[in-house]
């Protein structure tokens, strides 16, 4: 009685601070985002106040069973629910924004114009969708290697909650117009602040687990994590350093200027793709590919190398964002350089990754989960491909600020980042759910084959879409004037603007079947379908050869 | 000399060179003498627990 009391006053003690910002604010943003601490607060003191086991219904609710298991799997399965959630919301985010640039009349002013629905586009597929699913596995994984449950269980709540929190306040922030115009950095001081306490309080649990472990060796998928979870701590605090205009406003100024500004930005920018969105979901690629395939990683002294260059190499790889702009010539090409040798390491991991399945390759025929694997394998070893490629100068002078730069992203977020969660879920859901499989391994293939085509929409149309807009772009006519204005290239993109938003709408088709087929595992049930193969039995052929010589005519 | 250029003559020579041999241990640590069973074990130790716990 005495602990809810207690954390009643505590809640109530935000709630008027909140309300106490919310009447000094300096501005509209900031005052919305007060009212939104204080709606969260009462909440929490009504369900404090309410009952002593707030979530046990809510936990029903998605037929969460009561944590039988050895391992403390309730933030895993929040993880994963919240993955899904926030994957749907972003994926549809984006084809809105692919749909406005096909269809300008889309915008609509002032909340949903692209410029503000892009940043939430981008966060909440980079950190919603792909975040949760991080600390979902990681939180999964991380247990089932050091075979010891999570370190603070109630600081892993906090971080999965907090989080949460974090990612309604940036996102509710960019349709109020809230952004300090640093890209995928667009929360301000007041955000990132909150952020950085959930941050810290991850790195806590996850390092407090690996401390705690009873295996007395490391899995090299928690290197990756932690090379992960270290590093994002570095880039967020050191890119984010900012002098707020006011203690109640949300208005801050950058504490670099010019390239300098402009640098610390594409050394975060660059980093969090290396370590958010490469290392990271490599460390699931090195736990859940040689479970699901049953056979161990390839080689381990390749990942091990693969782990140390990919460190080594990508920190310094930001610079080839700045091409061609002020940034000192050397700074361009250190950059180029070390983005040239990362296609090595990164080669390597996808060889490392695809050979896991040396000898069961028919399982890509039988088992969906295992073609997603593999796919997604395949599209990070073509992105890492066009990525170096992409970061020669001279190839940069024609593909830089076109759209083959979001084609590329899109390779490697829908194709790598995006196969390889779904791939993840579809292995966990059954198991934290504690159900024999998926509801339906028909549905997995249909998602499968919907994403991929929906990337081959999106990249093909991008390519030729960049490619078209570059050569548009530096066309000289005879007299040294540029041949074409700006929007004479608009004007020759509509077609493949259409087109890539037919394959972001197929990419979110699945997303939706893949929710469908999520709901009813949770639910129970199982579809009655053909299995996706079956080897054929043919009974007039299932017979000896017999010499039968009174058939041959005698001649 | 300002600190600026005694900080990038440090970096592009010492502390290059010490980058460079970190680097090289830590990557050829996983082929010294021995190291074949440690990682084997370590490359299988995910499918001990077959059931995952449960």
């Amino acid at each position: 009685m005495e602990a809810v009391l207690g954390r009643v006053g505590l809640w109530f003690l935000v709630l008027l601070l909140a309300i106490g910002a919310f009447a000094g604010a300096q501005d509209t943003a900031f005052a919305a985002h007060a009212v939104l601490i204080a709606i969260v607060a009462f909440i929490l003191i009504w369900v404090t106040a309410n009952s002593y086991d707030p979530l046990t219904k809510v936990q029903s609710m998605f037929h969460m069973p009561s944590d039988p298991s050895r391992y403390d799997d309730d933030p895993v399965r929040w993880g994963v629910l919240a993955t899904m959630f926030w994957g749907i919301v972003g994926m549809l985010a984006g084809v809105f924004i692919a749909l406005q640039l096909a269809f300008p009349a889309l915008n609509v002013e002032p909340y949903l114009n692209f410029g503000r629905v892009r940043p939430l586009h981008t966060s909440a597929v980079i950190f919603a969708f792909g975040g949760n699913a991080l600390i979902a596995t990681s939180f999964y994984i991380v247990q089932r290697t050091c075979r010891t449950r999570l370190a603070f269980p109630s600081l892993a709540r906090f971080v999965f909650w907090g989080y949460q929190l974090f990612i309604v306040l940036a996102a509710s922030g960019y349709l109020l117009g809230v952004t300090q115009s640093r890209e995928y950095a667009e929360p301000e001081w007041y955000v990132d602040i909150w952020l950085t306490i959930v941050w810290l309080s991850y790195a806590a649990v996850f390092i407090g687990t690996i401390i705690r472990r009873h295996e007395p060796h490391i899995y090299v998928a928690n290197w990756f994590f932690l090379a992960f979870i270290i590093t994002v701590a570095m880039l967020h605090l050191v890119n984010n350093l900012a002098m707020p205009v006011s203690l109640l406003g949300s208005r801050s100024y950058s504490a670099f200027a010019g390239v300098q500004d402009a640098l610390t930005q594409w050394w975060y920018g660059h980093n969090a793709v290396g370590f958010f969105l490469t290392a990271g979901f490599l460390a699931m690629m090195y736990y859940f590919v040689p479970k699901q395939a049953e056979r161990p990683i390839y080689s381990y002294r390749l990942s091990i190398i693969h782990f140390w260059s990919l460190i080594f190499l990508y920190i310094w790889a930001g610079p080839h964002h700045l091409h061609y702009t002020a940034l000192p010539d050397w700074a361009q090409t250190l950059g180029m350089v070390f983005s040239v040798m990362l296609w090595m390491p990164s080669w390597g991991g996808m060889i490392n990754g695809l050979m896991t399945l040396n000898g069961a390759w028919d399982k890509v025929r039988t088992d969906p989960i295992i073609r997603m694997m593999v796919m997604a394998l395949a599209f990070y070893g073509m992105s890492t491909f066009e990525g170096p490629v992409l970061s020669i100068k001279a190839v940069n002078s024609l593909s830089h600020y076109t759209d083959w730069t979001i084609g590329h992203v899109h390779s490697g977020a829908l194709g790598w980042n995006g196969m390889i969660t779904f791939a993840c879920v579809y292995y966990l859901v059954p198991r934290l759910w504690k159900r024999d499989r998926m509801f339906s391994l028909r549905m997995i293939n249909w998602h499968f084959w919907l994403a991929t085509i929906g990337i081959v929409f999106y990249a093909a149309s991008m390519w030729v879409a960049g490619i078209t807009q570059g050569l548009m772009w530096r066309e000289y006519g005879l007299d040294g004037y540029l041949v074409n204005s700006f929007v004479d290239t608009v004007e020759a993109l509509h077609p493949m603007y259409i087109m890539r938003a037919f394959g972001g709408g197929l990419y979110l088709l699945g997303g939706a079947i893949m929710t469908y087929n999520i709901w009813m595992t949770l639910k129970g049930r199982v579809r009655e379908e053909a299995p996706m193969s079956q080897p054929i039995f043919d009974d007039e052929k299932d017979r000896p050869i017999t010499a039968n010589p009174a058939q041959v005519p005698a001649e | 000399m300002s600190a600026y250029e005694t900080l990038r003559h440090f970096a592009d020579s010492w502390g290059l060179l010490a980058m460079l041999v970190i680097f090289i241990t830590l990557c050829a640590w996983p082929f010294r003498p021995g190291a074949r069973d440690r990682n084997r074990d370590a490359a299988t130790l995910i499918f001990k627990d077959e059931n995952d716990g449960e």
